[in-house]
């Protein structure tokens, strides 16, 4: 008994490192969002080509990609060209343009090419906030009933769409 | 002297610019529970702070989002619903109980008692231990008193 009382630290430096471990794993940025399997909110937002107005109905119906995007958002112009390659390979996407200024936007879409089917213009940032929308991009995979199916935070590249993306939206299609 | 004074102020003026935008209440109470429930909401963006101190743009809409609700008349725990309802569990720092935060709750008091527990266990052992002593001291002293005498020299320890 007392002998197996020395290995009461070694025990314990064990638990810890594996405690330690994990925590080195997890990462703290990564927020889950809290509309996964929950509907697409509804809203009714101008479109951002010729300013009628959108409603949820307008957009939902087959699996797409819902993609929060802005002027000033630096990584969603690197993300710009893989949507274009993705729109270019049949995948629906929906562009919320996110506390932006029109214009602006438009502007972008001329001279980058414009991946999206619908662009909603969500200028008070309303439609965001509905989503649970923290920053841009995100992008959120939405399936043909409206659900929200997964939710990605920052640029989508090859990788991403490759690894998470794709076999869910495969599923779906 | 007057840069190092000058510098000083200069990090006492931070906070007056951490929050930008400036609200008007109807009442002291709304203000009050403005001001608490900013404290207790958890910024998504910036997330070791709380959406008061946070100048994120994602911050700030949810001070505006907080400012109409509680001029709707809506109450702390409808505004919580709301939060909660889009950022998750994650935007309060007083998280709620249920069985997942059943353990985060409960931790203090458990290890609390386990403290006592060990405290408890430790102080009754030292008791036997210093009784036990005791008794091996006065059996030693009560040797040494049975010595005859003459024969002081000799003492029940060789």
């Amino acid at each position: 008994m007392g002998r197996l009382k020395l290995f009461l630290p070694l025990g314990l430096f064990v638990v810890l490192t594996l405690f330690l471990a994990r925590g080195l794993q997890l990462d703290p940025k990564e927020l889950p969002s809290a509309l996964i399997d929950k509907p697409f909110p509804e809203f009714s937002l101008p479109a951002l080509a010729d300013g009628r107005q959108l409603s949820r109905a307008d957009v939902i119906g087959q699996p797409s990609l819902f993609n929060v995007w802005a002027t000033w958002c630096i990584s969603c112009r690197v993300e710009h060209p893989w949507l274009q390659q993705l729109a270019d390979a049949g995948v629906p996407i929906i562009g919320v343009n996110y506390k932006d200024e029109s214009d602006a936007a438009r502007e972008w879409l001329v001279q980058l090419g414009d991946p999206y089917r619908h662009n909603i213009v969500d200028a008070e940032g309303t439609l965001g906030l509905d989503l649970g929308v923290y920053g841009a991009p995100e992008t959120y995979l939405v399936d043909s009933n409206g659900v929200i199916r997964y939710r990605h935070v920052g640029v989508i590249d090859d990788r991403i769409w490759a690894e998470r993306l794709e076999p869910l939206f495969r599923e779906l299609d | 002297m007057r840069l190092l004074l000058l510098l000083t102020l200069l990090i006492w003026a931070s906070p007056g610019l951490a929050v930008i935008e400036t609200y008007e209440f109807d009442s002291t109470d709304l203000e009050e529970r403005y001001f608490d429930l900013t404290a207790e909401l958890r910024c998504p963006k910036c997330q070791n702070q709380n959406i008061a101190d946070s100048n994120a743009p994602i911050a700030a809409d949810l001070r505006k989002q907080l400012h109409t609700q509680l001029h709707a008349g809506k109450s702390d725990a409808e505004i919580a619903d709301y939060m909660v309802q889009r950022y998750g569990e994650f935007v309060l720092y007083r998280p709620r109980w249920s069985g997942k935060t059943a353990l985060l709750w409960l931790a203090p008091a458990l290890l609390l008692i386990a403290a006592l527990a060990i405290l408890v266990a430790v102080l009754r052992r030292s008791g036997t231990s210093t009784q036990q002593l005791e008794q091996a001291d006065r059996a030693e002293l009560q040797d040494l008193l049975n010595v005859p005498r003459g024969t002081g020299e000799r003492n029940s320890r060789d």
